[in-house]
């Protein structure tokens, strides 16, 4: 896990891949509202890391697909939604 | 996005020749020049790192039989593009979209999940073979369809290349 600085919005997570369009949206939306995150690209993990990452990422997001934002451990927001992002994370 | 051992010059001729290839076969690109510039990064990248254009936006597993199905461009582009406008990645667009008069949305994972795809894999198969065999086992050819954008042909063997999207042998299926 990689971190970003920034105002802490409680605990997000980001899992993207690091070739994927939406993703780096996702990251740079982030990025510019300030807010402190952890994101992990799920393609550059190894084996048993890799699985344990999609089996944390199908917990939220049954469809296994990227970016997926899980906050405070409970709630995600798949794919690139910039508005609801914007809703979760307040601004 | 960068990566290393891809350089731009090899980036410019793949946007290049996948216009044209789309524009060739009634496709449009995303008319963000940067963003599909990205993702071609990205499929370059998956070119190097597992020797197929593995989709820039799901994670390739590394085995070819696995990932035929999301090889670029993927099994799903068609139903997507129809459905939501664009493709899963938003590589390929509609008119709309192309021409300006309608904006990109997040697009649903259409293939089936990890847990999922090994038996809907051989479900496929068995629906051809059942088909195939008990309905038209008399037909004078073997009928063949690209997965990719429907083509169907009557031959001894798939063409190596869909005359019509240009995917590769691999991607037909027997179906009839
Ligand atoms: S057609 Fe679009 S969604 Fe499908 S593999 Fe290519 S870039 Fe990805």
């Amino acid at each position: 896990m990689e971190h970003v600085n920034g105002t802490d919005k409680g605990n997000v997570v980001l899992y993207a891949l690091s070739t994927c369009g939406w993703c780096q949206k996702t990251k740079e939306l982030l990025r510019e509202m300030g807010v402190a995150f952890d994101y992990t690209f799920v393609d550059l993990l190894d084996g048993k890391e890799q699985d344990d990452a999609m089996n944390r990422v199908e917990k939220f997001n049954p469809a296994g697909s990227f970016p997926t934002l899980v906050i405070n451990n409970e709630k995600a927001i798949v794919g690139f939604r910039e508005q609801e992002i914007r809703e979760a994370l307040g601004q | 996005m960068t990566f290393t051992g891809i350089n731009e010059q090899d980036v410019d001729r793949a946007y290049d020749a996948l216009r044209k290839d789309a524009m060739d076969g009634g496709y449009r690109l995303n008319p963000d020049a940067e963003f599909v510039k990205n993702l071609i990064r990205g499929l370059l990248k998956n070119e190097q790192r597992y020797a197929y254009r593995a989709c820039p936006c799901r994670l390739a597993s590394g085995k070819k039989e696995e990932d035929l199905d999301i090889v670029c461009p993927c099994d799903y582009r068609d139903s997507d593009i129809e459905e939501h406008g664009a493709c899963y990645c938003a590589l390929y667009v509609n008119e709309a979209i192309a021409d300006g008069t309608r904006k990109v949305a997040p697009v649903p994972e259409r293939r089936p999940p990890r847990s999922q795809r090994g038996t809907m894999k051989e479900r496929a198969v068995q629906t051809v073979a059942v088909g195939g065999g008990a309905t038209f086992g008399s037909l004078p050819f073997p009928v063949w369809r690209c997965k990719v954008c429907g083509y169907l042909c009557a031959r001894d063997q798939p063409p190596g290349i869909c005359p019509v999207c240009k995917a590769k042998k691999e991607r037909f299926e027997r179906f009839l």
